[in-house]
Order: structure tokens, then C-alpha cells, then sequence
């Protein structure tokens, strides 16, 4: 059996489908047939497109973690109902996942029995030719006068195997006949179209397993080198081993954005983002490079790519008596399109308290209504950068890792800013400002700009890609290649002339059948050195 | 210069909706129309014919006037991706009718591309403006633009698939001696032409449409670090396109054939209109380029 029973070009099946006595193997074989039917594999289909619909309606933890955060918070009921269905992460669920499986397991059970038949297929000889071609499509009839029969048939062979067809000769009772097949391409095809899905899963499986990729901020005249410690975080694949880690290293020369200036209905928005990097492999010279948006930089089996920046104000803070006890430039979060950013610094150490100080950046700073500031501009052109002052337990030896983004206020006082006597503190560059209960001093040196990194290594994209082209040869190959059949038939008449028969028949849907025949018939009479009429 | 440009851009596309219109108009009467007034109907579908290719002509322009105003393709933004997708919806309609007469199907053709310029023009608008560097690539000239021309041929698909299953009713209600009001079908092929019809075009659609998935995978790897994240975009084409699937193991299952692969075909279009829509406006994820 070829195709699955309920194919539309099979025969009819005959037996009911399910025996009520089957013994368990033929129970087996029941369900087995079940499960390759084309009508099962349509159903499947049909569910996963139905079951991945959830996974746009929910945040997903693979693609908008925060999301699911937020969601949590603003749905505390449902949220963990939902969980529990596993409506966050859809797509590694257990439900899409067995319908996947299911559908892959009835591809295997489908295409493997195909492949054999079309082997078989076509190493066949085209079939004898049918007794009444008049009843077949395309059917269409000339009489020639003065030809041998013999030629007509061996011109028609000749035109035929021209067109790609394999010919085969049967002789009957009072006609001598060709039998031409075609079109085994679009079989081929298909074949290597359901294989090549079956290669793009395996592909995309692998990949994940033992591929990584980790994400690091780094900001001008810093560089990083590809070790598991250099990430702020990092996710390995299931069989992930530190080996895998290619040494070499990335030193941010440069990070330039380029602002539009005269569109006036875009203003101040990006336009380009450049990070000039300078890289360097194991005992090798290091080069300069590039990384932008869209050209990520190939390295060392990575791929490196540029997914946010922002500005890290250069501060230095120090203690009453004049000694640095911080000097560092800090990454600051973007909060809006003018770049109005927002940044932390810790001290746990050096001054008599612990002090955290939540700071503000403003690239161009401009005074709103309510004494608040914002900033108009994304580039740095008026810069200003605030900090408001706590002091108190940063809750650093909890032993609970705290991000560098955030400042947990908890067991801190404020000391200045909005519910507090004093100002915040504020500084352009090169400016200080004194902390308040003489605590110290604040500068901003300077302000430059980071850029964040994702650093990705799957060793089988490459293949995913390959896998998925074939798909799309294998899809055209299969549905614009016709499959046909054509016999010709050559007879003597009365008159002492010839009447050639032709006719054809389609395998699958064929819109250019008849006109392939008329084709046929008139390559014909040309070769026989006769005119169309 | 740029602002002038995008004005006579609008101005144009303007132009094209109201010929549209008409056609639309004198498409819905000719279809509508009974075959016994066969005479003055077929001269109204004849002009309807004849408009179209002038909206598309005007609708042409306006494109183009658009895309020298902003210096890149048109099809950057939401109100531009649905100027230039209507084009190549109508586009695709009239080129089908070089080949095959599927005049018939105007009506529909006409109907969804006012519907969608009219979301445009007056919920999308945006004005030109520079693309953000994440567009900046020529997988934006190909990936969209083959999008569009699957958009384009499931409409058609889609169209003839409806009037399939009209054609359908109809059959069934003559073969039953039933009445029927849908007499103005009498003149369109049966329904089972009208499906070959629908099955040729949205075959094509698919290829486009694989492509279409290929070729932003391939550009979100370049773009976004991974070229499968299950972002709601590439959700919603990975559904559009297992339906699609689904239809054409539809036509050729036994028992599926006919009505059945029909309503998929209208589920899939229904799932391309939605994600155009609803999914760029309401959803959030990564394709956050609607412009709005
Ligand atoms: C991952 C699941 C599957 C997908 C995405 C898929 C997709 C497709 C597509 C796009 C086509 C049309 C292109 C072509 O003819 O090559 C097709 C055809 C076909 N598929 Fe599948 N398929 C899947 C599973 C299966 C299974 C499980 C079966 C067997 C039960 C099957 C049997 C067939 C057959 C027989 C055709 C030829 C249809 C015809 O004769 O016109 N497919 N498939």
C-alpha cells in the first residue's frame, strides 16, 4: 500500500475498519493504520494549529519572561491555575508536545511504506496500455495518410522520451501501442519534503541541547572574554559542557548611535547603532571589528549580537576624608525614548553605613511642570544625572542574589528627594555634589555608553536551514511537477491510412493535463514531417 | 519634498478606493444579478473589470509615491503594509484573470481590499518616517513582500472558496428541487471547478507562505539572536501555516474533499486576517513595527 487507505487516489476500502474479535496484534495493526491515516494526520495538524494559539494570548517564559512576572502579579488568582495547565511555557508543554510527537510518529509510519513503494515505483515499467483509450482524459485522435504505422509508433516514443517520459512498447490485437509515465519527481518530493520536516525537528531538538548562549553588558573600553563567569547570565542546553566554550575575547572600542535630525516627524530617533569592538582569538593578533543591528559578528563558532545600550555614568564617590571608595562607570536602564535612565549604586563598604543611591540620568535634561525633570532628547546634549541617598542595610549577606539594576529599600532610609527635607543630589559631568550627614562626596567624571551583548553558539542551525530549504524544494517539486501517464496507439484503418489514439491520465491534481496531451499530439506530427491542420 | 510626496500619495490612494468602490459596486450587481438579464450584467462586470485595473494603476502610484518620499519600500508600517498588500491582493486577482476568467470573484476582491485601505487610511496613518535599525535589511524588502504576495493568493483562494460553497447550496437545492435565491450562480462554474480553482491558487499562497516562515527565521537570527523564539508574529504564521497544511491534506483525504477543506481554507484566511490585524494592534511581542 502506497499511500494511507484514505487517500483520495486510493481504492475504496472494502472490510469494515475495526474487527470486534482482533487479537492484540491486530489490534496493533488497527491502531497503527489509525494513527498513519491521512485523516489522523489532518486532525493533528488541525490541533497544533488550535494549540498554539494559548501561547500568543499568555506571556511565555521562553520568550517574555517579565511578562510572566507581571502577569503573576496582576492575575494572583489565575495565574497559577494557568500555570499549572502549563499555559506559560506552551510550546515545551506536555499537551503541545504530545501532539507534535503524535504527528511525527504518524509522518514516520506514512512516509516510510511510501518511500518503498516509490522505489519500487521506479524501477517499474510503465503499466500495459488500457483496451478503450477513448474513456480516459485527454483522449483526442488523428488519421495520417502515407506513414507507416511502425514510424508513426517510433516518432511517438521519440517525442515522448523528449518530454522525459519513460516509454514502454505493448503490442495487441490490431494495434501496436506505447505506454509513457512521467512525473516520478513529484512523488520524490513529497517524500523529501515530510522527511525534511522530520530532519528540521531532529535539527531543532539537537540544537537546543547542546547549544548556549549568555548575555553581558559592556561598556566602552571594557572588554570581556567567552568564559562561563564573564555572563551575567547565561543558558546552557541540556548537554551543555563548559568545553564548548571557545576562548576569545571582545573589548568595547566605541559605541556610536546616530540620531535623526531632519525629518521633523521623527526627531531624535535612532537611526543606527554601531559598536566598534576590537576581538581577539586565542594566539592570534586581535583585529578591529564591527557589531550592529542585523550584522551580528561570526566568531569562534558564535554569534554575537547587539541587543540593547544604554549610558553608564562614570561616578566616584568618596569618604569624608577624600579617599575613593567607589569609582566605576554604572549601566543605566533606559526608561523612555529620550533615554531618561535609571541606575543603582551600592556601598556596602567604606563609610560608616551602608549606602545605596537610586540615581536618574537625563542625556538632555529639561525642567517639567511639578518640579520633576525629563529628558527631551536621547543624545547627550544637556546631560544631568541626580541621586537620591539611602542609608541602612542594602541586604547584601542574605546570601539571596540581588540584581545591580535594583535597590531593595526595605531596611534603608531615604535622606533626600520627594518625602524628604533635603534635595537630590545633581551633577553634569566633571561636577561633585556632597552627600548629606557628611558622608562623602559624589562625581560623575563622565558619562559613556555600554552596549548589551547576546553571545549564542548552536551548532545546528546550520542544518535547520538546510532541512527547511529541502522542505521548500521538495514542496514545489511536489505540487507543480505533474505526474502522468500517456499511451499512444497505433492502428491500421480501413482505407489503408493510420489512426493514432492518445490519451492520458493524471496522479494527483493536474490542471494542464489536456493541454499536455495536444502538446504531445502536435510535437508529433511535426516529427512525423506532417503539417497541423 | 518628502511631506509634498506623501501627500499626493495619499491623494492618489484616495483616487484608487473611490474607483474601487465603484467597481465593487457593479461587481456585487453582476454577481447578484440573474442570468436571464445575463446581457446588461455582463456589460457591468466588464467595466467593473476595467476600473480595477485603474484603482490599481492609481493605487500603484500611490505606492510608489510613497516609497520615493521615504527613500525605501513601502511596506515598512502597518498603514504601508496594507497599502502595498491591497496592491498586491488586487494585483494578484487581475493577473489571475490573464489566465483563468474569475471575474466573478471582483466582488470579493474589491470588498476586502476597501475594507482594509479604509482600516488603513483612517486608523494606521502614520507619516514617513526612518526605519529603526532592526528594519534596516534587505530581508524586510523580501520577507514582507513575499508575505504579501501568500496574502495575496490566499484571498483569491479564499474568495473562490466561499463562492464554492455558495455554488454548492445551490447545486444541492436544484438537485433537491428546492428553492434557491442564490440564481445569480448560475453562470459561474460548478463547484467543483470552483474549488480546482481555489486548490491552484492557494497552493501557490502556501509556497510564498513557507518561504515567507523560512526567510523570517532566517532574518530574526540575524536580527534578534534566535530564528525561532515562538514571538506572537511567528505564532501566528506557524498557525496560518499548519492550516494551510491541513487544507491541502484536506483535498486529499477521502470524505474531506469539497465542503470540508473549503471551511479550512476560510479558517486559514480568517487566521491571516486576524494576525494583519488584531495581532500587530493587540498583541505584544517582538514585531512591534506597526508604527501606531
Ligand atoms: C508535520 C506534519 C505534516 C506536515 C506539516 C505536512 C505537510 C504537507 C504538505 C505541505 C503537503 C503538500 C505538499 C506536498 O505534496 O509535498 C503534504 C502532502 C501530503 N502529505 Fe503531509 N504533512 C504532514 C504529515 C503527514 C502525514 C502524517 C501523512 C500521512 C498520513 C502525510 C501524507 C501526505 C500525503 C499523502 C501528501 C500528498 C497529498 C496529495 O496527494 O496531494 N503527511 N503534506
Amino acid at each position: 500500500m502506497s499511500r494511507p487507505s484514505d487517500h483520495f487516489d486510493s481504492a475504496e476500502p472494502v472490510a469494515p475498519a475495526v474487527n470486534p474479535k482482533l487479537s492484540i496484534a491486530g489490534y496493533g495493526r488497527w491502531l497503527w493504520s489509525l494513527l498513519t491515516s491521512m485523516r489522523t494526520a489532518l486532525v493533528l495538524l488541525l490541533f497544533l494549529a488550535i494549540a498554539a494559539i494559548p501561547g500568543s494570548l499568555f506571556p511565555q517564559h521562553s520568550s517574555d519572561p517579565n511578562g510572566v512576572t507581571q502577569y503573576f502579579a496582576d492575575n494572583k488568582d489565575l495565574a497559577p491555575i494557568l500555570d499549572k495547565f502549563q499555559l506559560f511555557d506552551v510550546y515545551s508543554s506536555v499537551w503541545f508536545s504530545a501532539i507534535y510527537i503524535l504527528l511525527f510518529i504518524s509522518l514516520i509510519g506514512c512516509v516510510i511504506p511510501r518511500t518503498k513503494h516509490h522505489f519500487d515505483a521506479l524501477r517499474a515499467r510503465p503499466p500495459r496500455t488500457p483496451v478503450r483509450l477513448e474513456r480516459l482524459p485527454g483522449f483526442d485522435e488523428r488519421e495520417f495518410g502515407g506513414v507507416d504505422a511502425e514510424v508513426a509508433l517510433a516518432s511517438a516514443a521519440r517525442v515522448l522520451k523528449s518530454q522525459r517520459y519513460r516509454v514502454e512498447r505493448y503490442d495487441r490485437d490490431g494495434a501496436i501501442t506505447i505506454s509513457a509515465e512521467r512525473g516520478y519527481m513529484r512523488e520524490t518530493g513529497n517524500l523529501v519534503f515530510h522527511f525534511a520536516l522530520l530532519g528540521v525537528l531532529i535539527a531543532v531538538g539537537f540544537g537546543s541541547g547542546f547549544g548556549y548562549s549568555g548575555q553581558r553588558v559592556i561598556v566602552e573600553g571594557q572588554g570581556f572574554s567567552n568564559t562561563l563567569l564573564a555572563y551575567d547570565s547565561f543558558n546552557p542546553g541540556r548537554f551543555f559542557t563548559p568545553t564548548e566554550l571557545e576562548p576569545y575575547s571582545l573589548t568595547l572600542d566605541k559605541f556610536t548611535t546616530t540620531y535623526e535630525q531632519k525629518n521633523l516627524n521623527a526627531i531624535g530617533q535612532p537611526t543606527d547603532y554601531l559598536a566598534n569592538v576590537t576581538a581577539q582569538l586565542r594566539d592570534e593578533k586581535p583585529f578591529a571589528t564591527t557589531i550592529k543591528v542585523n550584522e551580528p559578528l561570526r566568531i569562534a563558532g558564535t554569534d554575537v549580537y547587539l541587543l540593547g545600550n544604554g549610558y553608564a555614568p562614570v561616578v566616584t564617590v568618596r569618604n569624608p576624608a577624600g579617599k575613593v571608595i567607589f569609582h566605576d562607570a554604572v549601566p543605566f536602564l533606559p526608561q523612555d525614548k529620550n533615554l531618561t535612565s535609571l541606575g543603582v549604586v551600592k556601598l556596602p563598604d567604606g563609610l560608616p553605613k551602608q549606602v545605596g543611591m537610586i540615581g536618574f540620568f537625563y542625556p538632555t535634561v529639561q525642567d517639567s511642570h511639578g518640579g520633576m525633570k525629563v529628558s527631551v532628547y536621547p543624545d547627550l546634549v544637556d546631560p544631568l544625572l541626580t541621586f537620591n541617598i539611602y542609608v541602612g542595610d542594602l541586604g547584601l549577606n542574605e546570601g539571596v542574589p540581588r540584581s545591580i539594576y535594583a535597590l531593595d529599600t526595605s531596611k534603608l532610609t531615604k535622606l533626600t528627594g520627594i518625602n524628604t527635607t533635603l534635595e537630590s543630589l545633581e551633577m553634569k559631568p566633571g561636577q561633585s555634589a556632597t552627600m548629606p550627614n557628611g558622608l562623602g562626596t559624589v562625581t560623575l567624571d563622565k558619562v559613556v555608553r555600554y552596549a548589551s551583548l547576546d553571545v549564542h553558539h548552536d551548532p545546528t542551525q546550520g542544518w535547520v536551514l538546510f532541512f527547511a530549504l529541502a522542505a521548500l524544494g521538495g514542496l514545489l517539486t511536489s505540487l507543480f511537477i505533474p505526474r502522468r501517464r500517456v499511451w499512444v496507439s497505433v492502428a491500421p484503418t480501413k482505407n489503408k491510412k493510420i489512426l493514432v489514439e492518445y490519451a492520458a491520465l493524471a496522479r494527483g491534481d493536474d490542471p494542464t493535463l489536456v493541454a499536455g496531451v495536444q502538446a504531445i499530439i502536435a510535437a508529433h506530427i511535426r516529427d512525423l514531417g506532417l503539417t497541423c491542420d | 519634498m518628502t511631506d509634498a510626496l506623501s501627500q499626493y500619495s495619499v491623494l492618489s490612494l484616495y483616487s484608487a478606493m473611490a474607483v474601487y468602490a465603484i467597481a465593487f459596486v457593479l461587481f456585487t450587481i453582476d454577481l447578484a444579478g440573474k442570468t436571464t438579464e445575463g446581457k446588461i450584467s455582463a456589460r457591468f462586470q466588464r467595466i467593473a473589470y476595467a476600473l480595477t485595473w485603474v484603482g490599481f494603476a492609481l493605487q500603484l502610484t500611490a505606492g510608489i509615491l510613497r516609497g520615493v518620499a521615504a527613500h525605501r519600500v513601502p511596506w515598512a508600517n502597518m498603514y504601508e503594509f496594507a497599502m502595498t498588500g491591497t496592491l498586491i491582493i488586487t494585483g494578484v486577482f487581475l493577473v489571475a484573470n490573464l489566465k483563468w476568467n474569475l471575474r466573478f470573484v471582483g466582488t470579493f476582491t474589491t470588498g476586502l481590499v476597501l475594507i482594509l485601505l479604509g482600516l488603513a487610511a483612517t486608523r494606521y496613518y502614520v507619516e514617513v518616517v526612518p526605519l529603526p535599525p532592526a528594519l534596516q535589511s534587505y530581508w524586510l524588502v523580501i520577507h514582507v513582500f513575499v508575505a504579501t504576495l501568500g496574502t495575496g493568493f490566499f484571498s483569491l483562494g479564499f474568495s473562490l472558496s466561499v463562492l464554492q460553497l455558495l455554488q454548492q447550496r445551490r447545486e444541492v437545492a436544484v438537485h433537491d428541487g428546492k428553492k434557491t435565491r442564490l440564481t445569480g450562480l448560475v453562470k459561474l462554474p460548478d463547484a467543483v471547478a470552483l474549488e480546482n480553482y481555489a486548490y491552484r491558487l492557494i497552493i501557490i499562497g502556501f509556497i510564498f507562505w513557507t518561504f515567507t516562515l523560512i526567510a523570517g527565521a532566517i532574518w530574526a537570527e540575524k536580527a534578534w539572536g534566535r530564528y525561532w523564539g515562538w514571538d506572537t508574529k511567528e505564532v501566528w504564521t506557524f498557525i496560518i501555516w499548519t492550516i494551510y497544511a491541513g487544507y491541502i491534506h484536506a483535498r486529499a483525504t477521502r470524505g474531506w474533499r469539497g465542503t470540508r477543506s473549503a471551511v479550512l481554507a476560510l479558517v486559514g484566511f480568517g487566521a491571516v486576517m486576524f494576525n494583519f490585524t488584531i495581532v500587530n494592534i493587540f498583541f505584544k511581542g517582538l514585531h512591534a513595527y506597526s508604527g501606531l
